[in-house]
Protein backbone atom coordinates (compact mmCIF):
# COMPACT_ATOMS: atom_id res chain seq x y z
CA UNK A 1 0.00 0.00 0.00
CA UNK A 2 2.97 2.86 0.78
CA UNK A 3 4.34 2.14 -2.70
CA UNK A 4 2.79 4.60 -4.53
CA UNK A 5 2.88 6.71 -1.65
CA UNK A 6 6.51 6.71 -1.17
CA UNK A 7 6.64 6.67 -5.40
CA UNK A 8 5.55 10.12 -5.23
CA UNK A 9 7.86 11.76 -2.46
CA UNK A 10 10.84 10.59 -3.86
CA UNK A 11 12.13 13.61 -5.41
CA UNK A 12 11.44 14.94 -1.38
CA UNK A 13 13.49 11.57 -0.24
CA UNK A 14 16.01 11.03 -2.74
CA UNK A 15 17.30 15.23 -3.44
CA UNK A 16 15.87 17.02 -0.81
CA UNK A 17 13.89 18.96 -3.10
CA UNK A 18 11.65 21.45 -1.53
CA UNK A 19 11.24 24.83 -2.39
CA UNK A 20 11.34 28.28 -0.85
CA UNK A 21 9.47 31.54 -0.62
CA UNK A 22 10.69 34.60 -2.82
CA UNK A 23 8.16 36.71 -0.52
CA UNK A 24 10.30 36.43 2.72
CA UNK A 25 12.51 33.49 1.90
CA UNK A 26 11.45 30.68 3.87
CA UNK A 27 12.11 27.29 2.93
CA UNK A 28 9.96 24.30 2.96
CA UNK A 29 10.54 20.65 2.58
CA UNK A 30 8.22 19.45 1.24
CA UNK A 31 7.42 22.30 -1.15
CA UNK A 32 4.07 24.19 -0.53
CA UNK A 33 1.97 25.55 -2.57
CA UNK A 34 1.24 28.74 -0.28
CA UNK A 35 3.76 30.09 2.62
CA UNK A 36 2.08 30.87 5.58
CA UNK A 37 3.05 34.89 4.94
CA UNK A 38 0.22 34.31 2.16
CA UNK A 39 2.64 34.10 -0.92
CA UNK A 40 2.25 31.65 -3.52
CA UNK A 41 5.35 32.99 -5.43
CA UNK A 42 7.73 29.83 -4.98
CA UNK A 43 10.70 28.95 -6.45
CA UNK A 44 12.19 25.31 -6.05
CA UNK A 45 15.30 25.09 -4.02
CA UNK A 46 17.57 21.57 -2.97
CA UNK A 47 17.93 21.62 0.72
CA UNK A 48 21.97 21.73 1.89
CA UNK A 49 23.51 18.39 2.70
CA UNK A 50 24.41 19.78 6.24
CA UNK A 51 22.79 20.84 9.60
CA UNK A 52 22.75 20.97 13.28
CA UNK A 53 20.78 18.47 15.39
CA UNK A 54 18.17 20.64 17.49
CA UNK A 55 16.52 18.13 19.49
CA UNK A 56 16.46 14.42 19.53
CA UNK A 57 15.54 11.21 21.20
CA UNK A 58 16.40 7.69 21.18
CA UNK A 59 13.67 5.30 20.19
CA UNK A 60 13.49 1.99 22.21
CA UNK A 61 10.02 1.50 21.20
CA UNK A 62 10.02 1.50 18.00
CA UNK A 63 6.19 0.65 15.38
CA UNK A 64 6.26 -3.18 13.90
CA UNK A 65 8.01 -2.43 10.77
CA UNK A 66 11.07 -0.65 12.64
CA UNK A 67 11.42 -3.43 14.74
CA UNK A 68 15.00 -4.67 13.85
CA UNK A 69 16.16 -1.43 13.86
CA UNK A 70 15.95 -0.55 17.64
CA UNK A 71 17.32 1.33 19.53
CA UNK A 72 17.74 4.12 17.19
CA UNK A 73 18.21 8.07 17.46
CA UNK A 74 16.15 10.22 15.64
CA UNK A 75 16.25 13.80 15.30
CA UNK A 76 15.07 17.22 14.04
CA UNK A 77 17.96 18.53 11.94
CA UNK A 78 18.28 22.35 10.96
CA UNK A 79 19.63 22.87 7.28
CA UNK A 80 22.74 25.08 6.34
CA UNK A 81 20.60 27.92 4.51
CA UNK A 82 17.39 26.96 5.76
CA UNK A 83 14.26 24.51 6.26
CA UNK A 84 13.73 21.78 8.86
CA UNK A 85 14.02 17.67 8.97
CA UNK A 86 13.17 15.09 11.14
CA UNK A 87 14.85 11.93 10.21
CA UNK A 88 17.12 9.04 11.74
CA UNK A 89 20.44 9.21 12.93
CA UNK A 90 22.79 6.76 11.79
CA UNK A 91 26.77 5.92 11.53
CA UNK A 92 26.64 7.30 15.05
CA UNK A 93 27.20 5.92 18.32
CA UNK A 94 23.73 6.80 20.56
CA UNK A 95 26.10 8.44 23.01
CA UNK A 96 27.31 10.92 20.43
CA UNK A 97 24.16 12.20 19.65
CA UNK A 98 23.32 15.79 21.49
CA UNK A 99 21.43 18.96 20.41
CA UNK A 100 23.65 21.25 18.46
CA UNK A 101 26.26 18.84 17.27
CA UNK A 102 26.73 18.90 13.59
CA UNK A 103 25.80 16.27 10.70
CA UNK A 104 25.35 15.99 7.62
CA UNK A 105 22.65 14.11 5.48
CA UNK A 106 23.46 10.41 3.92
CA UNK A 107 21.50 8.80 1.73
CA UNK A 108 20.01 5.19 3.37
CA UNK A 109 17.59 2.70 3.34
CA UNK A 110 14.99 3.55 5.53
CA UNK A 111 12.72 0.70 5.70
CA UNK A 112 11.60 -2.35 4.17
CA UNK A 113 7.16 -2.49 3.56
CA UNK A 114 5.17 -4.72 5.77
CA UNK A 115 4.67 -7.98 3.31
CA UNK A 116 5.67 -6.98 -0.15
CA UNK A 117 9.35 -6.06 1.47
CA UNK A 118 9.79 -3.23 -0.89
CA UNK A 119 12.65 -1.19 -0.06
CA UNK A 120 11.71 2.68 1.03
CA UNK A 121 14.70 5.08 0.89
CA UNK A 122 15.50 8.32 1.95
CA UNK A 123 17.56 10.65 4.15
CA UNK A 124 19.18 10.42 7.53
CA UNK A 125 21.70 12.28 8.70
CA UNK A 126 25.50 11.37 11.02
CA UNK A 127 27.30 13.42 12.95
CA UNK A 128 30.49 14.34 11.81
CA UNK B 1 -25.99 32.79 20.38
CA UNK B 2 -27.62 31.10 23.20
CA UNK B 3 -26.50 29.93 26.78
CA UNK B 4 -25.60 26.48 26.87
CA UNK B 5 -25.54 23.71 29.70
CA UNK B 6 -24.22 20.40 30.26
CA UNK B 7 -27.23 18.85 31.96
CA UNK B 8 -25.42 15.10 31.84
CA UNK B 9 -22.84 12.96 31.85
CA UNK B 10 -22.25 9.30 31.23
CA UNK B 11 -18.40 7.26 31.28
CA UNK B 12 -17.24 4.16 31.39
CA UNK B 13 -14.34 2.35 33.39
CA UNK B 14 -11.08 3.46 31.41
CA UNK B 15 -9.13 0.20 31.14
CA UNK B 16 -8.67 -3.42 29.11
CA UNK B 17 -12.19 -3.86 28.55
CA UNK B 18 -11.20 -6.91 26.14
CA UNK B 19 -15.20 -7.82 26.67
CA UNK B 20 -16.38 -4.43 25.15
CA UNK B 21 -16.48 -3.96 21.79
CA UNK B 22 -16.23 -0.14 20.32
CA UNK B 23 -20.29 -0.20 19.91
CA UNK B 24 -21.07 -1.35 23.33
CA UNK B 25 -18.37 1.39 25.12
CA UNK B 26 -20.18 3.86 23.11
CA UNK B 27 -23.70 3.11 23.89
CA UNK B 28 -22.97 2.48 27.91
CA UNK B 29 -21.92 6.05 28.37
CA UNK B 30 -24.37 7.65 25.99
CA UNK B 31 -27.44 5.59 27.85
CA UNK B 32 -25.70 6.63 31.36
CA UNK B 33 -25.48 10.41 30.25
CA UNK B 34 -29.35 9.99 28.58
CA UNK B 35 -30.71 8.91 32.39
CA UNK B 36 -28.28 11.02 34.25
CA UNK B 37 -29.51 14.26 32.30
CA UNK B 38 -33.49 12.34 31.99
CA UNK B 39 -34.38 14.00 28.74
CA UNK B 40 -36.40 11.92 26.84
CA UNK B 41 -35.48 12.51 23.41
CA UNK B 42 -31.89 13.77 20.91
CA UNK B 43 -31.93 16.66 18.36
CA UNK B 44 -28.45 14.98 17.20
CA UNK B 45 -25.10 13.36 18.10
CA UNK B 46 -21.64 13.71 17.75
CA UNK B 47 -18.96 11.29 18.29
CA UNK B 48 -15.39 11.69 18.86
CA UNK B 49 -13.43 8.99 17.62
CA UNK B 50 -9.87 8.93 16.43
CA UNK B 51 -8.85 6.15 14.62
CA UNK B 52 -11.80 3.65 14.66
CA UNK B 53 -10.62 2.49 11.01
CA UNK B 54 -6.41 1.02 12.59
CA UNK B 55 -7.90 0.01 15.49
CA UNK B 56 -11.22 -2.08 14.42
CA UNK B 57 -11.87 -1.62 10.38
CA UNK B 58 -14.89 0.59 11.79
CA UNK B 59 -15.83 3.73 10.19
CA UNK B 60 -19.31 5.04 9.46
CA UNK B 61 -19.64 5.99 13.46
CA UNK B 62 -22.24 8.66 13.34
CA UNK B 63 -24.87 5.67 12.01
CA UNK B 64 -24.07 2.94 13.54
CA UNK B 65 -23.82 4.64 17.38
CA UNK B 66 -27.18 6.32 16.94
CA UNK B 67 -28.71 2.79 15.42
CA UNK B 68 -27.09 0.67 18.46
CA UNK B 69 -28.21 3.88 20.87
CA UNK B 70 -31.83 2.86 19.59
CA UNK B 71 -31.61 6.45 17.71
CA UNK B 72 -31.83 5.30 13.73
CA UNK B 73 -33.00 8.63 11.86
CA UNK B 74 -31.00 10.87 14.22
CA UNK B 75 -29.01 13.21 12.65
CA UNK B 76 -25.18 12.38 13.86
CA UNK B 77 -22.04 12.99 13.28
CA UNK B 78 -18.58 11.71 13.68
CA UNK B 79 -15.80 14.28 14.46
CA UNK B 80 -11.69 13.49 14.00
CA UNK B 81 -9.01 15.77 15.03
CA UNK B 82 -6.76 13.40 16.37
CA UNK B 83 -6.05 12.82 20.09
CA UNK B 84 -8.54 15.85 20.35
CA UNK B 85 -11.73 14.62 18.52
CA UNK B 86 -13.85 14.30 21.72
CA UNK B 87 -12.97 18.23 23.26
CA UNK B 88 -13.81 18.90 18.81
CA UNK B 89 -16.97 16.74 18.99
CA UNK B 90 -17.97 18.79 22.30
CA UNK B 91 -17.19 22.51 20.69
CA UNK B 92 -19.52 21.00 17.88
CA UNK B 93 -22.02 20.36 19.38
CA UNK B 94 -22.43 23.43 22.05
CA UNK B 95 -22.13 25.36 18.83
CA UNK B 96 -25.30 23.40 17.38
CA UNK B 97 -26.99 24.20 20.40
CA UNK B 98 -25.99 28.01 21.05
CA UNK B 99 -26.48 28.43 17.79
CA UNK B 100 -30.46 27.19 18.10
CA UNK B 101 -30.51 24.53 16.03
CA UNK B 102 -31.16 22.19 17.92
CA UNK B 103 -32.41 21.89 21.49
CA UNK B 104 -30.99 18.42 23.18
CA UNK B 105 -27.42 17.09 21.57
CA UNK B 106 -25.18 14.34 23.24
CA UNK B 107 -21.84 14.54 22.63
CA UNK B 108 -20.00 11.23 23.05
CA UNK B 109 -15.80 10.48 22.72
CA UNK B 110 -14.97 6.56 22.44
CA UNK B 111 -11.88 4.54 21.25
CA UNK B 112 -11.14 0.90 21.20
CA UNK B 113 -7.46 0.36 21.51
CA UNK B 114 -6.84 -2.83 22.74
CA UNK B 115 -8.10 -4.94 19.55
CA UNK B 116 -4.65 -6.66 18.46
CA UNK B 117 -3.59 -3.60 16.09
CA UNK B 118 -0.85 -1.70 16.36
CA UNK B 119 -1.33 1.41 18.28
CA UNK B 120 1.75 2.70 17.73
CA UNK B 121 1.10 2.50 14.32
CA UNK B 122 -2.34 4.09 14.27
CA UNK B 123 -1.45 6.21 16.68
CA UNK B 124 1.42 7.85 14.83
CA UNK B 125 -1.20 8.50 12.39
CA UNK B 126 -1.62 11.60 13.88
CA UNK B 127 1.68 12.78 13.18
CA UNK B 128 2.92 14.05 9.25
CA UNK B 129 2.78 10.49 8.37
CA UNK B 130 5.41 11.16 5.36
CA UNK B 131 7.65 13.08 7.24
CA UNK B 132 7.81 12.22 10.71
CA UNK B 133 6.20 8.37 10.95
CA UNK B 134 8.40 7.52 7.30
CA UNK B 135 11.30 7.55 9.46
CA UNK B 136 10.36 5.59 12.78
CA UNK B 137 9.50 8.23 14.95
CA UNK B 138 6.25 7.40 17.51
CA UNK B 139 4.18 9.71 20.04
CA UNK B 140 6.64 9.30 22.65
CA UNK B 141 9.48 10.10 20.24
CA UNK B 142 7.77 13.58 19.22
CA UNK B 143 7.24 14.25 22.62
CA UNK B 144 10.59 13.20 23.80
CA UNK B 145 12.30 15.68 21.76
CA UNK B 146 9.83 18.18 23.48
CA UNK B 147 11.31 17.40 26.26
CA UNK B 148 14.89 17.37 25.33
CA UNK B 149 14.62 20.75 24.03
CA UNK B 150 12.57 22.07 27.23
CA UNK B 151 15.14 20.64 29.70
CA UNK B 152 18.22 22.19 27.48
CA UNK B 153 16.10 25.80 26.74
CA UNK B 154 14.51 26.05 30.22
CA UNK B 155 16.72 23.38 32.98
CA UNK B 156 13.68 21.72 33.91
CA UNK B 157 14.82 17.92 34.90
CA UNK B 158 13.40 14.76 34.98
CA UNK B 159 12.32 14.39 38.35
CA UNK B 160 9.89 17.92 37.73
CA UNK B 161 8.42 15.53 35.02
CA UNK B 162 8.24 12.66 37.66
CA UNK B 163 6.49 15.29 40.13
CA UNK B 164 3.91 15.23 37.53
CA UNK B 165 3.25 11.67 37.22
CA UNK B 166 2.84 11.30 41.14
CA UNK B 167 0.88 13.83 41.61
CA UNK B 168 -1.46 12.58 39.05
CA UNK B 169 -1.79 9.40 39.93
CA UNK B 170 -1.96 10.33 43.58
CA UNK B 171 -5.69 12.05 42.37
CA UNK B 172 -6.19 8.74 39.63
CA UNK B 173 -5.89 6.48 43.03
CA UNK B 174 -9.32 8.37 44.15
CA UNK B 175 -10.95 7.50 40.59
CA UNK B 176 -12.87 4.63 40.40
CA UNK B 177 -13.01 4.79 37.18
CA UNK B 178 -9.43 5.10 36.36
CA UNK B 179 -7.48 2.80 34.52
CA UNK B 180 -4.14 2.89 36.94
CA UNK B 181 -5.77 3.83 39.92
CA UNK B 182 -2.71 3.32 42.29
CA UNK B 183 0.32 5.41 43.58
CA UNK B 184 3.38 5.40 42.58
CA UNK B 185 6.98 7.11 43.41
CA UNK B 186 9.29 9.26 42.01
CA UNK B 187 11.74 6.41 41.97
CA UNK B 188 9.57 4.21 39.70
CA UNK B 189 8.83 7.19 37.47
CA UNK B 190 12.91 7.68 37.64
CA UNK B 191 13.86 3.70 37.23
CA UNK B 192 10.79 3.01 34.79
CA UNK B 193 11.84 0.91 31.25
CA UNK B 194 12.82 3.41 29.19
CA UNK B 195 10.79 4.26 26.04
CA UNK B 196 11.92 7.56 24.30
CA UNK B 197 14.95 9.07 25.81
CA UNK B 198 14.22 11.16 28.69
CA UNK B 199 10.68 9.40 28.52
CA UNK B 200 10.45 6.61 30.32
CA UNK B 201 6.74 3.94 30.42
CA UNK B 202 5.39 6.25 33.73
CA UNK B 203 5.88 9.62 31.85
CA UNK B 204 3.56 7.99 28.89
CA UNK B 205 -0.39 7.49 29.06
CA UNK B 206 -1.73 4.27 28.68
CA UNK B 207 -3.47 2.60 25.73
CA UNK B 208 -6.92 2.15 26.69
CA UNK B 209 -10.32 1.35 25.78
CA UNK B 210 -13.27 3.68 27.36
CA UNK B 211 -16.17 6.02 26.64
CA UNK B 212 -17.92 9.50 27.87
CA UNK B 213 -21.03 11.12 27.03
CA UNK B 214 -22.06 14.37 27.71
CA UNK B 215 -25.68 15.83 27.14
CA UNK B 216 -25.97 19.60 26.14
CA UNK B 217 -29.01 21.71 25.83
CA UNK B 218 -29.71 25.60 26.16
CA UNK B 219 -29.99 27.19 29.76
CA UNK B 220 -33.24 27.96 29.59
CA UNK B 221 -34.47 24.20 29.22
CA UNK B 222 -32.01 23.33 31.24
CA UNK B 223 -33.98 24.47 34.55
CA UNK B 224 -36.29 21.99 33.50
CA UNK B 225 -33.64 18.98 34.33
CA UNK B 226 -31.94 20.10 37.18
CA UNK B 227 -31.38 22.39 39.77
CA UNK B 228 -27.79 23.14 39.06
CA UNK B 229 -27.03 24.77 36.29
CA UNK B 230 -23.60 24.39 34.74
CA UNK B 231 -22.97 26.36 31.93
CA UNK B 232 -20.13 26.19 28.86
CA UNK B 233 -18.79 30.62 29.79
CA UNK B 234 -15.81 29.78 27.24
CA UNK B 235 -14.85 27.96 23.76
CA UNK B 236 -11.76 28.46 22.13
CA UNK B 237 -10.17 25.99 18.94
CA UNK B 238 -7.05 26.45 17.00
CA UNK B 239 -4.48 24.23 14.67
CA UNK B 240 -1.15 24.40 13.58
CA UNK B 241 1.31 22.90 11.97
CA UNK B 242 1.19 19.22 12.81
CA UNK B 243 5.36 17.87 11.77
CA UNK B 244 6.78 18.95 14.99
CA UNK B 245 9.99 20.40 13.35
CA UNK B 246 8.02 23.03 11.55
CA UNK B 247 7.11 24.86 14.35
CA UNK B 248 9.47 28.00 15.67
CA UNK B 249 9.73 26.89 19.04
CA UNK B 250 9.20 23.11 20.04
CA UNK B 251 8.82 23.89 23.56
CA UNK B 252 5.99 25.96 23.33
CA UNK B 253 2.47 24.58 21.90
CA UNK B 254 1.00 27.36 20.18
CA UNK B 255 -2.37 25.65 19.27
CA UNK B 256 -2.35 25.40 22.99
CA UNK B 257 -1.65 28.89 23.70
CA UNK B 258 -4.41 30.45 20.89
CA UNK B 259 -7.55 27.61 21.78
CA UNK B 260 -7.00 29.29 25.43
CA UNK B 261 -6.42 32.72 24.75
CA UNK B 262 -9.94 32.73 22.55
CA UNK B 263 -11.80 31.10 25.41
CA UNK B 264 -10.67 33.13 27.72
CA UNK B 265 -11.87 36.21 25.87
CA UNK B 266 -15.28 34.93 25.45
CA UNK B 267 -15.69 33.84 29.09
CA UNK B 268 -14.08 37.09 29.81
CA UNK B 269 -11.64 35.32 32.32
CA UNK B 270 -8.06 35.27 33.17
CA UNK B 271 -6.02 32.22 34.05
CA UNK B 272 -5.53 33.01 37.33
CA UNK B 273 -9.97 32.89 37.36
CA UNK B 274 -9.63 29.37 37.07
CA UNK B 275 -10.40 27.28 40.21
CA UNK B 276 -8.77 23.40 38.62
CA UNK B 277 -8.50 22.17 34.91
CA UNK B 278 -7.81 19.00 33.47
CA UNK B 279 -5.21 19.26 30.50
CA UNK B 280 -3.94 17.16 28.33
CA UNK B 281 -1.04 15.13 30.22
CA UNK B 282 -0.41 12.24 27.00
CA UNK B 283 3.07 12.50 28.26
CA UNK B 284 4.61 14.57 31.43
CA UNK B 285 6.30 16.86 29.59
CA UNK B 286 3.02 17.81 27.76
CA UNK B 287 0.93 18.76 31.05
CA UNK B 288 3.88 21.14 31.67
CA UNK B 289 3.98 22.68 28.28
CA UNK B 290 0.17 22.67 28.65
CA UNK B 291 -0.09 24.90 31.90
CA UNK B 292 2.80 27.05 30.44
CA UNK B 293 0.69 27.55 27.39
CA UNK B 294 -2.24 27.92 29.31
CA UNK B 295 -0.95 30.89 31.74
CA UNK B 296 -1.21 28.79 35.10
CA UNK B 297 2.49 29.65 35.48
CA UNK B 298 5.28 31.04 33.19
CA UNK B 299 6.43 29.92 30.14
CA UNK B 300 9.50 27.46 30.79
CA UNK B 301 8.45 27.42 34.77
CA UNK B 302 5.81 24.46 34.11
CA UNK B 303 8.34 22.01 35.93
CA UNK B 304 9.00 23.81 39.29
CA UNK B 305 5.62 24.96 39.29
CA UNK B 306 5.01 21.60 39.47
CA UNK B 307 7.17 20.17 41.56
CA UNK B 308 6.11 22.68 44.29
CA UNK B 309 2.90 21.28 44.80
CA UNK B 310 0.75 24.09 43.04
CA UNK B 311 -1.01 21.87 40.72
CA UNK B 312 -1.95 19.24 43.36
CA UNK B 313 -5.32 18.54 44.49
CA UNK B 314 -4.87 21.23 47.44
CA UNK B 315 -2.36 23.56 45.43
CA UNK B 316 -2.77 26.88 43.65
CA UNK B 317 -4.51 25.01 40.53
CA UNK B 318 -5.48 21.94 40.86
CA UNK B 319 -4.59 19.63 37.12
CA UNK B 320 -5.97 16.82 36.18
CA UNK B 321 -8.17 16.16 39.62
CA UNK B 322 -9.38 13.17 37.27
CA UNK B 323 -5.86 11.13 37.23
CA UNK B 324 -5.10 13.01 33.66
CA UNK B 325 -4.64 10.68 30.92
CA UNK B 326 -1.52 9.16 32.63
CA UNK B 327 -3.29 7.36 35.44
CA UNK B 328 -7.07 7.62 34.37
CA UNK B 329 -6.27 6.10 31.16
CA UNK B 330 -6.40 7.76 27.25
CA UNK B 331 -8.63 6.75 24.84
CA UNK B 332 -7.56 8.79 22.49
CA UNK B 333 -11.47 9.87 20.91
CA UNK B 334 -13.01 10.19 24.55
CA UNK B 335 -10.77 12.02 26.36
CA UNK B 336 -11.86 15.61 25.58
CA UNK B 337 -15.67 14.48 26.34
CA UNK B 338 -13.93 12.55 29.90
CA UNK B 339 -12.46 15.98 30.77
CA UNK B 340 -15.85 17.94 30.41
CA UNK B 341 -17.68 14.49 32.70
CA UNK B 342 -14.62 15.50 35.19
CA UNK B 343 -15.47 19.39 35.54
CA UNK B 344 -19.32 18.99 35.79
CA UNK B 345 -18.56 16.14 38.29
CA UNK B 346 -16.01 18.80 40.23
CA UNK B 347 -18.97 21.74 39.51
CA UNK B 348 -21.28 19.33 40.87
CA UNK B 349 -19.85 18.83 44.29
CA UNK B 350 -19.87 15.19 43.75
CA UNK B 351 -16.00 14.28 42.59
CA UNK B 352 -15.96 12.21 46.21
CA UNK B 353 -12.76 12.09 47.74
CA UNK B 354 -10.83 14.21 44.59
CA UNK B 355 -13.42 16.97 45.41
CA UNK B 356 -11.89 20.46 44.91
CA UNK B 357 -12.71 22.85 47.83
CA UNK B 358 -15.19 25.35 46.22
CA UNK B 359 -14.94 24.53 42.32
CA UNK B 360 -17.21 26.96 40.63
CA UNK B 361 -14.75 27.08 37.17
CA UNK B 362 -13.24 24.76 35.60
CA UNK B 363 -10.88 24.42 32.40
CA UNK B 364 -10.51 21.06 30.00
CA UNK B 365 -8.26 21.31 27.26
CA UNK B 366 -7.63 18.65 24.64
CA UNK B 367 -5.00 18.26 22.44
CA UNK B 368 -4.64 16.24 18.76
CA UNK B 369 -0.66 14.57 18.12
CA UNK B 370 2.31 16.58 19.28
CA UNK B 371 0.07 19.68 19.47
CA UNK B 372 -1.28 20.38 15.71
CA UNK B 373 -4.73 20.95 17.08
CA UNK B 374 -6.18 22.30 20.50
CA UNK B 375 -9.55 22.60 21.83
CA UNK B 376 -10.09 24.64 25.25
CA UNK B 377 -13.55 24.97 27.49
CA UNK B 378 -14.49 26.63 30.53
CA UNK B 379 -17.55 25.75 32.39
CA UNK B 380 -19.00 27.34 35.29
CA UNK B 381 -21.57 26.99 37.97
CA UNK B 382 -24.39 28.96 38.24
ZN1 LIG C 1 6.75 33.56 2.64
Amino acid sequence: MIVPRHYKEMPQRYRLQGNRCKACGKVFLPPRLVCPCGSEDLEDYSLSWKGKILSYTIIRTPPTQFKYQKPYAVAIVELEGGGTVQCQVTDTSLEEVEIGKEVEIVFRKIFSEGEAGIHCYGYKCRVV
Amino acid sequence: MRDVAVIGIGITKFGELWWQNLRELYVEAALKAIKDAGVDHLDSMYVGCMTSGLFCAQEHLGSLMADYLGQKHLPAYRIESACASGGLAFRLGYIEVASGMSDIVLVGGVEKMLTGADATFALASAADQEYEAFHGNTFPGLYAMIAKAHMTKYGTTREQMAAVAVKSHDNGSKNPNAQFPLKISKEMVLNATPVADPLGLFDCSPVSDGAAAVILCPVELAKKYTDTIIKVIGSGAATSTIALHQRDDITFLDAVYQAGKRAYEVAGLKPEDIDFAEVHDCFTIAEICCIEALGFCEVGQGGPFSEAGNTALDGKVPINTSGGLKSKGHPVGATGVAQIVELVEQLRGSAGERQVKNAKRGLAQNMGGSGGSSVVHILEVQ
